[in-house]
């Protein structure tokens, strides 16, 4: 294992998360201690274990495909921080 | 005492008396020579249905209740007595929960009330549209929802400290901890401020605090319980469930929230047994197992002697105690942190600012927009877990993390089926040690991790398990703090961890 086992502004990106230099620096620690704790995992033999995804048996079920009421527009939309004219507003997405 | 909380006029609490009353909860709210309870909810629903008290004065008594000591306790993140004094108009007493509050952790949905998480992201502007399936099968029932419990932000914690709203102190011990994450629901259930509540339990986080705080906590069977309108956390191990004063009472609420939910995919299409029907039947002839992984070095002195002695009382009760193995128990806070937190990244990905809850100010796009309000609206425990998930879940990693963990859960799983083969419950501690001080662990996540480690497993295998109180013990300079008694059970097997609960708390 490298020095560093990871690169917390990274992944902090890819989680669309921005971090302070403070909790950088504060995670950085943290979480390696995590891992290096979850790194005894590699010690068990699991070659011919099958994961267990989810503990339900039955799992991905489908209800019945009948039309059911949906919530009215101005009760989905009464939570959206920025709206107007029946929908939500976003900053810009496509540059002109 | 023989006091009842909930009678029309009589306030009985006196202020001088509440630290001894407090106190004698853990011991006598089961009671020694029988299971009556005087704010229990059966007790209750004997006195609404003769007349002496309505569903408007239990209200109004709570109210009271709660404006006495919540404000030192902290459990209440919100209430509104206006609407459920209205509804309590309407209510049919004659149903099995008519007229009973039961409180509400503030990660499950009561349409039109605030249900913040415990999260700055959500206390803003976040309205609930619809009522969970637990909710309404609440109301269906009669029960009123009164009151918003606080927890660890997005349920992530053990100690309620996560919680960006407010402070949770343990009834018993205000320098301590209520356990977490549900442990506004435990406090206000010990505090006598509430008088029933669900939780929602992830790794521990109703067990758990209904042991630090003297009272019963049920984690059902994974899909025995729809999680439509929980706040999703990690949705292979999320479970919602009832935190009572009486184990009677969580049968009760169990009934009544139990059940198949076409919204819940992962709900189980089972029926669901009466609970109540086999409570008394005693334990003779059950085999109990004692996971000798369970009862390390790492356990108080307290906790082990207090839950030994249970033990020993099941045994008198004409139980049979077997020694068993659960030998994957070291590597399960291992494999939990690495499911949890990934499940957890994933789940959260929907809080990005855009259709509900915090948005950054003036953001310069789109991105920008999505990660200056996530680095604004959630605490350091929350971004440590989505990051923590998103490094388990990114490309590289994830067959070393999480394809394995999925492998070792596996493992966890199918040692808790070989015991169940030689055994027809499990019987353990619910944690390490009893309530710890605020502030312990602060800036100490993995030590938070490791006291998980007697419920995670739970979780992980999808199978119930519940709290009972066992005792009270010294702890670090605390005293007479609560021992919790665990009990696990197979798959579906709620019934039979119901009555061996009860057999531990009425022949205490």
């Amino acid at each position: 294992m490298s020095h560093r086992l990871i690169d917390v502004r990274h992944i902090a990106n890819l989680a669309r998360l921005e971090l302070s230099d403070e909790e950088v620096d504060l995670f950085q620690p943290q979480l390696e201690g995590i891992l290096l704790h979850v790194e005894a995992l590699a010690k068990l033999d699991i070659t011919s274990i099958e994961p267990t995804a989810h503990p339900a048996q039955m799992f991905g079920r489908m209800r019945p495909d009948v039309p059911q009421e949906s919530l009215p527009p101005a009760i989905v939309l009464h939570n959206a921080p920025d709206q107007g004219q029946g929908q939500i507003r976003v900053p810009k997405v496509v540059q002109a | 005492m023989t006091w009842s909380l909930l009678t029309k006029a009589q306030n009985p609490r006196a202020s001088g008396n509440l630290q001894k009353e407090r106190t004698d909860l853990g011991i006598k709210h089961s009671g020694i020579k029988s299971n009556y309870s005087p704010m229990s909810i059966t007790r209750l629903r004997q006195q609404l249905r003769s007349g002496e008290t309505t569903p408007a004065a239990i209200l109004h008594q709570l109210e009271g209740e709660i404006a006495a000591r919540d404000p030192l306790t902290g459990a209440y993140l919100s209430r509104d007595l206006k609407v459920a004094l209205a509804e309590a108009e309407s209510i049919d007493l004659t149903l099995p929960l008519g007229g009973i509050p039961v409180a509400i952790k503030d990660n499950i949905n009561v349409r039109g009330q605030a249900c913040t998480c415990g999260s700055r992201f959500l206390v803003e502007n976040y309205q609930s549209p619809y009522d969970a399936t637990v909710v309404g099968k609440l109301r269906a029932a009669g029960a009123i929802p009164f009151g918003r419990m606080n927890l660890d932000e997005f349920a992530m914690g053990s100690s309620t400290e996560n919680s960006a709203l407010q402070i949770t102190r343990n009834p018993h011990d205000s320098a301590r901890i209520p356990g977490g994450s549900s442990g506004g629901s435990a406090a206000a259930v010990a505090d006598l401020t509430a008088i029933a509540a669900l939780g929602s339990d992830t790794g521990g986080s109703i067990r758990q605090p209904a042991s630090h705080c003297g009272v019963v906590g049920l984690k059902p069977t994974y899909g025995r319980v729809s999680r439509y309108g929980l706040v999703a956390f990690a949705s292979s191990l999320d479970q919602i469930g009832p935190i009572t004063r009486t184990v009677e009472d969580a049968a009760l609420i169990l009934q009544a929230i139990a059940g198949f939910d076409l919204a819940d995919s992962t709900s189980l299409d089972v029926p669901v047994p009466d609970y109540l029907a086999t409570l008394n039947e005693g334990v003779r002839g059950l085999r109990l197992g004692v996971p000798k992984e369970y009862f390390g070095d790492g356990i108080d002195t307290g906790v082990r002697k207090n839950v030994e002695a249970a033990i020993q009382k099941l045994a008198d009760q004409g139980a049979e105690i077997v020694a068993i193995t659960l030998p994957h128990t070291e590597h399960a806070v291992a494999t939990y942190y690495v499911i949890a937190p990934a499940e957890a990244s994933s789940n959260l990905s929907r809080f990005d600012g855009i259709r509900y809850g915090h948005r950054a100010a003036n953001p310069a796009d789109i991105p920008d927009l999505y990660k200056k309000s996530r680095e604004q609206g959630f605490g350091p425990e929350v971004k440590r877990r989505i990051i923590l998930g998103t490094y388990v879940l990114s490309s590289g990693y994830y067959d070393a993390y999480y394809g394995r963990a999925q492998k070792v859960r596996t493992l966890i799983r199918q040692d808790f089926e070989e015991a169940f083969k030689k055994v027809d419950a499990i019987v353990s501690p619910v944690a390490p040690t009893p309530a710890r001080r605020i502030g312990t662990f602060a800036n100490d996540p993995l030590h938070e991790y490791l006291s998980d480690i007697f419920t995670l497993s739970a979780n992980l295998a999808g199978i119930p398990g519940i709290s009972v109180p066992c005792g009270l013990t010294d702890y670090d300079g605390g005293i007479n703090l609560p021992v919790g008694l665990q009990i696990l059970g197979p798959h579906l097997g709620e019934a039979l961890l119901l009555r061996i609960a009860q057999t531990a708390t009425i022949s205490r």
